[in-house]
């Protein structure tokens, strides 16, 4: 079997919107376990378990933590749940099924760092999402692991829904920070980093939703033996997001170096209608676009870098050969131009160009420099952009033109 | 309809809440937007510039201060459900209600979107009526829906 089920491993077996469901299936003994240990050896759990952050980035988790456990004074946890990146749902499937989890890995991490208020950021398409989270707190905070004097260790951690708009880019940490702090999610120029001025100029800890659910199996079972799970780069499981023209879409948990080949063949049954792979995009659209033929490689952030690109959420979007690469390029950079904030040059104007050179190539208007200035200018953005959005928008133009190049050529007026 | 004042009693009167409440105040109105004078209400109330207010409502897809339909009809046009035959609901959409994206249909009742993904791809093509998601969708699915609407009105 190539499923695992570590952060997955409660979804439909328990009521979600009941804690004591939670508890009786080990749920808050990962954080009984936690205030009985001093905060570095916490943190000390997470470096053993080389745990990188689920959001896209993988970035490994125990540095940020650690960061923030080394400032002072007033500081924030921020559970990124602005899954806007199309493609995905396993954030909101973990609200869904398991949201006490994640509330019980938030605490944890706010015991190990002393930080008192935390947020959760919850696109606004998630309405229900928004609504377990809301009574999910409100239980926790009854049965005492939230609020004051958590569990008589004396330590306090509030924490707030907070709501978004309608804006990808607020999945972006600092615009995401903007938003919370009621504001246009316009994003700032980097260092400093959250971990030092996040919100209102205070050191802020911003993970993804399946980061911190994985944090009480990590504290509860030892870091060492998440690190066996998976590849020595990229440790413990990982929940895949099947989409796109796959019999069975759905959501997945894998150890990381599994295949994608066997997350769409074995899990997702293959093609529907049997028909052939014409591509298949991996992370959403700021992802990269692969063909069928390299389908043999495993899930693992180290491989992913290959193509610069934050493509470790963790979804497959496959489609067939009735589709055209430019169909699908076409509308993942109109989605950029849409959700560009306007703050930076080279994302505004940029994406717009981009939009305009690949309907060039649809009508079959496109010469050979059109070829050359699609290049050059998805290498500026991705150079010179402010932010995750403009630097990632066009790796699915770049793999494109790598992998997919006579496409291109086919389509090119001499 | 709850008044804005009721809203603008729940939060504390910080900047930080400004989404918030221009949210739940735009969920609960028939016409889905906040007027000018909804917003020179909320500056005088949280004590910051309507200009910021305006600019925080512009920046936002899901806030509006045109006013909308009582449905609000979102459909999904991403690549997961694209490959799913997301344009036929659309179109069937455009069919039925007789208006186009970002329109309003002359009764009020419905406005059209295409919006961006609504995190359902597993059951892709799927699109959003105010709050609630429908996924799996076909035309002949969406036209059903649209014609109970209408009916539970009239």
């Amino acid at each position: 079997m190539i499923e695992m089920k570590v952060v997955s491993k409660r979804f439909g077996k328990i009521n979600p919107l009941s804690i004591d469901s939670y508890i009786k299936s080990e749920g808050y003994q990962a954080l009984e376990k936690a205030v009985s240990l001093h905060p570095t050896k916490i943190i000390e759990e997470i470096e053993k378990s080389k745990i990188r952050g689920r959001g896209g980035a993988g970035f490994p988790a125990h540095i940020k933590v650690r960061a923030l456990s080394q400032e002072s004074g007033q500081k924030f946890i921020v559970c990124n749940a602005d899954e806007g990146e199309p493609g995905n749902f396993k954030d909101r499937m973990l609200m869904e099924n398991d949201p006490h989890a994640i509330l019980e890995g938030m605490i944890i991490i706010a015991y190990a760092t002393g930080a008192d208020r935390g947020y959760i950021y919850i696109r606004g398409e998630y309405q229900n999402a928004i609504k377990i989270m809301r009574a999910t707190i409100k239980s926790a905070e009854e049965n005492r692991f939230l609020g004051n004097n958590i569990l008589d260790r004396g330590f306090n951690f509030n924490i707030e829904i907070r709501s978004g708009a309608g804006s990808y880019v607020c999945g972006e940490e600092f615009s995401m920070i903007e938003s919370i702090e009621g504001k246009p999610g316009r994003s700032r120029t980097k260092p400093p980093f959250p971990t030092e001025k996040g919100i209102h100029n205070k050191p802020t800890l911003i993970n993804n939703v399946e980061t911190f659910a994985n944090f009480p199996h990590i504290i509860l079972n030892g870091g060492a033996k998440f690190a066996k799970i998976g590849t020595p780069s990229s440790t413990g499981t990982k929940l895949i997001s099947l989409s796109g023209n796959v019999k069975n879409k759905g959501l997945y948990e894998v150890p990381f170096g599994t295949s994608i080949r066997d997350v769409i063949f074995t899990l997702g049954k293959g093609v529907k209608n049997n028909r052939a792979i014409k591509m298949v995009q991996l992370g959403g659209a700021s992802g990269p676009i692969i063909p069928e033929y390299m389908l043999d490689m495993s899930i693992d952030f180290d491989r992913f870098e290959t193509f610069d690109s934050k493509t470790g959420t963790g979804a497959i979007i496959v489609i067939d050969d009735r589709f055209d690469i430019f169909d699908i390029l076409l509308i993942n950079m109109k989605f950029f131009v849409y959700q560009s904030c306007g703050k930076c040059t080279p994302c505004r104007e940029g994406h717009t160009q981009i939009v305009n050179l690949i309907n060039k190539f649809i009508n079959h208007r496109a010469s050979e420099k059109d070829l050359m200035s699609l290049e050059n200018l998805a290498n500026v953005i991705q150079q010179t952009s402010l932010c995750g959005l403009g630097q990632t928008s066009m790796t699915s133009i770049i793999s494109s033109l790598r992998y997919f190049r006579d496409d291109f050529f086919a389509k090119v007026r001499y | 309809m709850i008044l804005l004042r009721e809203i603008l009693a729940k939060y504390p009167k910080e900047e930080e809440y400004l989404i918030e409440i221009l949210l739940e105040y735009q969920t609960s109105k028939k016409n889905h937007y906040i007027s000018e004078k909804d917003v020179n209400e909320i500056s005088k109330h949280l004590d910051i510039p309507e200009s910021q207010i305006c600019s925080v409502i512009s920046f936002y897809s899901l806030l509006s201060m045109v006013p909308k339909g009582r449905y609000v009809v979102q459909v999904c046009h991403d690549v997961p459900c694209f490959v799913n035959e997301a344009q036929s609901i659309y179109d069937k959409l455009v069919e039925i209600l007789g208006i186009e994206d970002g329109e309003t249909t002359e009764d009020n009742l419905f406005t059209l979107e295409i919006t961006e993904c609504l995190g359902c791809c597993n059951e892709a093509p799927a699109m959003r009526i105010n709050e609630k998601v429908y996924t799996g969708l076909t035309p002949t699915k969406v036209e059903k829906l649209i014609l109970d609407l209408r009916g539970e009105i009239k």
